[in-house]
């Protein structure tokens, strides 16, 4: 089961109203939040897809059961555009070959669990942004924390949020999945 | 102003007669990509619908004013949608009823010519995706060769020449659309003809379709000489018929020949290919008329919307068939391939009587370009 904010019930629904509903939602979601389009209209993969391409939206991805096709997409949210504040930042090559060493390091991925779903670095812990604070008291403060979203925005927010809170060994993945051509894995 | 439909039959008219129109392709821009209605005086416009929900003020500049405009989308809906907008601003505009849906299943009849005492011989144009169905027809009967699978068509048509179907043929077991020959064979209890070299592996009864067996049509007016061709499949089976045509299915097209690989075995068939192409046919009169299965590009249409060329001047003019070296030939069939057509294992396997899916996942199945040829 995905975690989403939002669900769209658009099954039965013929073209074109599976995409205009979606954005109509859209519109009014907050950006960063994630929705669910429900959909058996084959054409809908495709459409949504290049729509969310189109107007700078993220596609996360699609599952199909019983002729019902699940779409995920997030709505972009602005602040990704900021710069990168936290001081400690590593890029997506040294990741992956600190990850190749073996170390013991955690991976924290930040983006919504319907991203993180669809496409994460292997062993990666999934917390997303919003359930950073109720979760800080999980975490080992001595760990090597490598934080990691899509962009690197969302991450820096992250790394910054644990900086604070006394984690001292927290590295800032630049510019993160959005990129990343290491291995990765799903759980859909 | 309200938007009007237009049907498929329209437009095929349209692109035969080569009249200029102007499409507003609304699907998203892979989809235009992959497959779209192709035509000699055709200009297109490709923009999603999705683009267009705020309104289509921005692109009303780029429609002509003196020109028909369809606004094609895959199922029609969408269409219908862009069509309101630009109806509601004044604009005289048209909607392709039924959609690619609609333009991929629409079959187009043509007469090829009488046969030698009585008959003659139709064509059926699938004109958006490539496929090309034959009805012989004599004295009070019929056959069909390569029939798709909007079976009604056909029926329907023999009714109107008031003729009986009693054979059905397939040329071989096709990848790229879904026959409806075992279809048509049960509704007018007929006798469905496969190759059994391509049969292996079907689920149902058939009669073997081999050199030296004619099947007579019509108080043995007309002979169709099975004629074994293989290459494209193994059992690839071409058919002379009244000594005048050769329907020569996906081995030899107007403008490009067949491809070895649909059925996974292109290195070990190529050189049947290359026998059947440049031995067998090579044999036969340059007088015969070739009638294939499919075409590949719209130009391979004649003036009458006919698909058709006789085999001396194929013989001289097809690139696929004058290559000299047996080396370059092999190069150019395996290592030149097209990408393969959408879903032919299912369809392959719908066609053998392993899969029984419901009309709609058929025609997803057959949705896109047809690909069997290279060139």
């Amino acid at each position: 089961m995905i975690k989403t904010d939002f669900i769209l019930d658009a099954k039965g629904m013929a073209c074109p109203m599976p995409i205009v509903k979606t954005r109509k939602i859209m519109k009014e979601m907050e950006p960063g939040k994630v929705l669910e389009v429900q959909a058996t209209d084959k054409g809908s993969t495709a459409d949504l897809k290049a729509w969310a391409e189109g107007s700078g939206h993220y596609y996360l991805g699609t599952t199909e059961e019983a002729g019902v096709l699940t779409h995920y997409v997030r709505k972009s949210s602005e602040d990704e555009q900021v710069e990168k504040k936290h001081p400690h930042i590593v890029s997506n090559e040294q990741l992956k070959a600190i990850l190749e060493e073996n170390r013991e390091v955690l991976v924290l991925d930040v983006r919504e669990s319907a991203e993180y779903a669809f496409n994460h670095i292997p062993g990666a812990k999934s917390l997303p942004l919003g359930n950073l604070e109720s979760e800080l008291g999980n975490l080992d403060k001595e760990t090597e924390i490598y934080v990691v979203c899509r962009t690197g925005s969302r991450s820096d927010v992250a790394s910054r949020k644990l900086a604070e809170a006394g984690f001292i060994k927290v590295k800032n993945v630049i510019p993160g999945m959005s990129e990343w051509n290491g291995p990765t894995e799903k759980v859909v | 102003m309200t938007v009007q439909p237009m049907t498929a039959s329209t437009i095929a008219k349209k692109v035969v007669n080569q009249d200029p129109f102007f499409i507003l392709d609304v699907r998203n821009e892979d989809a235009f990509a992959d497959w779209k209605i192709e035509g000699k005086n055709i200009q297109y416009l490709n923009i999603p619908y999705f683009d267009l929900l705020d309104g289509v003020e921005e692109i009303l500049e780029q429609l002509p004013t003196d020109q028909d405009i369809v606004v094609v989308c895959a199922k029609e809906g969408s269409s219908i949608m862009v069509g309101e907008m630009i109806a509601e601003e004044g604009r005289a505009v048209h909607y392709l009823r039924g959609g690619m849906k609609a333009w991929s299943e629409h079959l187009e009849p043509v007469k090829i010519g009488d046969l030698k005492d009585v008959g003659e011989l139709y064509q059926f144009v699938r004109i958006g995706k490539g496929c090309l169905s034959y009805m012989i027809v004599s004295n009070g009967e019929a056959a069909i060769v390569d029939a798709t699978r909007m079976t009604d068509v056909f029926i329907d048509f023999a009714k109107t020449l008031d003729v009986k179907i009693t054979h059905i043929l397939d040329t071989h077991l096709h990848a790229d659309h879904i026959s409806g020959g075992r279809k048509i064979a049960e509704a007018v209890n007929g006798t469905y003809w496969l190759p059994p070299k391509d049969a292996s592996e079907v689920t149902f009864a058939y009669e073997s379709l081999e050199e030296g067996r004619t099947i007579t049509i019509g108080d043995t007016t007309i002979a169709i000489q099975p004629l074994y061709s293989p290459g494209h499949t193994i059992g690839s089976t071409s058919f002379i018929v009244d000594d005048t045509y050769l329907l020569s299915g996906d081995i030899l097209f107007i403008d490009s020949i067949g491809r070895p690989d649909l059925a996974g075995l292109a290195e070990d068939w190529v050189g049947d290919l290359r026998e059947s192409l440049y031995k067998r046919y090579k044999e036969l009169s340059g007088e015969l008329i070739v009638l294939p299965a499919h075409f590949m590009i719209i130009e391979e249409l004649n003036s009458d919307g006919s698909v058709s060329g006789k085999l001396g001047t194929l013989f001289a003019e097809n690139h696929g068939l004058n290559i000299e070296s047996e080396v370059e030939f092999r190069e150019m069939v395996t290592g030149n391939l097209p990408p393969q057509p959408n879903a032919y294992q299912q369809i392959r396997e719908t066609n053998m009587g392993k899969l029984t899916p419901d009309e709609e996942t058929q025609r997803e199945m057959e949705i896109g370009p047809n690909r069997c040829a290279i060139r």
